[in-house]
């Protein structure tokens, strides 16, 4: 008589209990993003800067880069002194300059 | 805005197949469905704390499309009203969009093209310094009515979504299309909803 | 038939919802990188170091949908450092770097494809990376993330049996999200791992007073976040605040703060200004002059107890405007920078060691 397929304790069993149970767990994950979509899809909390508001902000001394090439220089040149390196925005290339 | 106002436009959106409407005749909006989803989320939004809105566009098609008077670059003042019976294109643009520059020229060809035959193209721009607008629009040649909205009513108004907007006006007064901001090839629809609405 | 009808329905309200979600207002585009060029001339000076040479960068889209971008970058050196002057003897080099990148345009989102290769006598670095960024919420929020690997093939001068590799991962999130017509503010996250071999074949460390060859860890992971915020003041200028805070596994943790400004004067000229100023503590086992035996063991000045404060200017003159056809600019910048060590002796003279430095940078850009 075959043990009820809760009880099995085989290594196919094992792997198989965890398959269900991580595939249940993205089934939820799955359910619970559909969920706040479907949630925040419905809060409004509006953009409040509207499209024609907007002049001051495409100005260029507005941006956070402007030129890439002297950008990219200042980021190098601080990189080869300093111990601190990345999140500024530049994607740098590397050197042996240390 | 007055409620009032907003009532009789939701009414109608209702009411009227609306070009946007895939499937046609009444939306979900209008089902008992959807009055039950809108419950739900309101409820759902009001444990977040937030609060659930209906982002409900103002002009949307079939909606007669909003009056206004606005200063023109060369000429008199002009209003909206006075169109009536032409086909008449509402343009929004700034000097500070790329896209709007990039379409200037198709609007400038479609104005030159069917003005004769009962077509008027209004530009709206919402720049705060009108005399680098101006310069702006002389170097890109256009030859259409140029309509100064500093202070933002119109856009306002008409609820501007992106940068350039497009509405599409009949010869009654109704907004038929909207574009929302401008690619490459967007001045073919353009055309041909022009040609459709000038028949 | 119902069902089928409600399932269409339902499907549509779904994508009407997620749409409402991450393009609030219908078929928005980004708008592609401008075309541009950019042409400089750079220049560092300080610490016995001279390291100058040209740049070029090109910028075109093709179609309306593909933005490539091809930079050269030079850099001859003239290295007569400390560590040089006092460990060996001063040299001269030439870096070559090349970099390619294509950005895709597809409405609300943009994909930025680089390639980048670097190459001097004893080193070479190739990075590739993608980055993804993504408007969402009416345009007024951006997502960003980016990922880079790197790898590197170490070589020494007259030692070619010296042959060593290192490997990186980059790893960047960021979020740029305006805050009313007037303010933007940005805020990255980027982790770094490197693998291998990190150090210079070149460098000494002081072991009891004696000097033996530095000995890195073969892995390092960092991870820095950048919060900046820019602000329009209303007299045609801007503000620019810019914090950094970056902490690592060889036990370094580093403070940036930044702060800028910028005006217009007149119809042509743009000045900025700038004041920076940088603290990083030391590195586990970093060391001036080591009192006990451990397994990794340096001298590396980039690696010890500093501050520095730096102080720039830069100027931009429109040189010729065509409004919606091309705009060339005339730039020049210089930043004066102070290095203080706190345990790192100039052991020349016995005290720590401090230095000043300058950087110039003179370029034209046009946009077209």
């Amino acid at each position: 008589m075959t043990p009820p397929k809760r009880l099995r304790r085989s290594p196919q069993g094992a792997t198989l209990a965890a398959r269900q149970s991580r595939i249940r767990g993205v089934r939820l994950i799955g359910v619970g993003v559909l969920a706040m979509t479907v949630l925040l899809g419905g809060c409004a909390i509006q953009p409040w800067v509207k499209p024609y508001e907007r002049e001051r902000l495409a100005d260029p001394i507005m941006a956070f880069s402007r030129n890439a090439l002297p950008e990219r220089h200042r980021d190098h040149v601080r990189d080869v002194r300093e111990g601190a390196r990345g999140a500024t925005g530049v994607q740098g290339g590397g050197c042996g300059c240390n | 805005m007055n409620m009032s106002l907003h009532h009789r436009l939701s009414r109608e959106r209702r009411a009227a197949p609306s070009s946007l409407d895939p499937h046609g005749g009444r939306t979900l909006q209008g089902s008992g469905l959807g009055a039950l989803l809108r419950g739900t989320r309101w409820v759902l939004c009001a444990a977040l704390g937030l609060a659930a809105g209906s982002a409900l566009p103002v002009v949307t098609p079939t909606t007669l499309a909003p009056d206004f008077t606005l200063r023109a670059m060369a000429g008199p003042n002009m209003r909206l009203q006075e169109q009536r019976g032409r086909v008449v294109m509402i343009n929004f643009w700034a000097t500070w969009c790329g896209p709007c520059r990039q379409e200037m020229p198709h609007l400038n060809r479609l104005y030159q093209k069917y003005g004769a035959s009962g077509f008027v193209l209004l530009s709206v721009n919402v720049d705060d310094d009108t005399r680098n607008a101006a310069d702006v629009a002389a170097k890109l040649g256009v030859t259409f009515p140029v309509l100064w909205d500093t202070d933002k009513k119109v856009s306002r108004l008409y609820d501007l979504a992106t940068m350039p907007s497009t509405v599409l006006v009949d010869r009654d007064g109704k907004v038929r299309y909207v574009h929302r901001g401008y690619l490459n090839g967007y001045e073919d629809t353009y055309e041909k909803q022009v040609r459709e609405l000038l028949k | 038939m119902a069902a089928t009808d409600l399932l269409r329905r339902l499907s549509a309200l779904l994508g009407g919802v997620l749409g409402g979600l991450f393009a609030a207002g219908g078929a928005r585009a980004l708008d592609l990188p401008a075309d541009n060029a950019e042409a400089m001339f750079h220049s560092y000076n300080g610490g016995g170091v001279n390291a100058n040479g040209p740049a070029l960068l090109v910028r075109k889209s093709i179609a309306d949908r593909v933005s490539l971008s091809a930079s050269y970058y030079v850099d001859s050196v003239s290295n007569a450092s400390i560590d040089v002057v006092t460990t060996a003897s001063p040299y001269k080099e030439r870096r070559n770097e090349y970099t390619f990148g294509a950005d895709y345009v597809y409405r609300d989102s943009q994909i930025t494809f680089g390639l980048s290769s670097s190459k001097e006598p004893d080193y070479t670095a190739n990075r590739y990376s993608l980055d993804i960024s993504q408007e969402t919420f009416g345009g007024m929020t951006t997502v960003s993330l980016g990922f880079t690997r790197g790898s590197d093939q170490v070589g020494k001068h007259d030692a070619p049996e010296f042959a060593d590799i290192a490997t990186h991962w980059q790893y960047r999130v960021g979020v740029t999200q305006i805050l009313t017509p007037r303010w933007i503010a940005s805020a990255n996250f980027e982790a770094i791992s490197d693998d291998g071999y990190l150090g210079s074949p070149y460098r000494i460390a002081r072991v009891f007073g004696a000097a033996v060859p530095e000995r890195n860890p073969r892995t390092r992971s960092s991870r820095a976040m950048n919060f900046r915020v820019n602000g329009d003041l209303g007299s045609r200028d801007a503000i620019h605040l810019q914090y950094r805070y970056f902490w690592d596994t060889w036990a370094i943790k580093a403070h940036t703060v930044e702060l800028g400004y910028s005006r217009y004067f007149g119809d042509k000229w743009l000045a900025d200004a700038s004041l920076r100023y940088y603290r990083q503590g030391h590195a586990l086992f970093y060391s001036d002059n080591a009192q006990t035996e451990t397994t990794y063991v340096s001298r590396n000045r980039q690696l010890s107890t500093f501050d520095s404060v730096g102080l720039g200017a830069k100027v931009a003159y429109t040189w010729r405007k065509v409004p919606g056809r091309y705009e060339v600019k005339l730039n020049g910048g210089y930043e004066y920078v102070r290095y203080k060590y706190s345990d790192f002796t100039d052991i020349r003279t016995g005290t720590p060691y401090g230095f000043n430095a300058g950087v110039l940078q003179l370029y034209v850009s046009a946009t077209f």
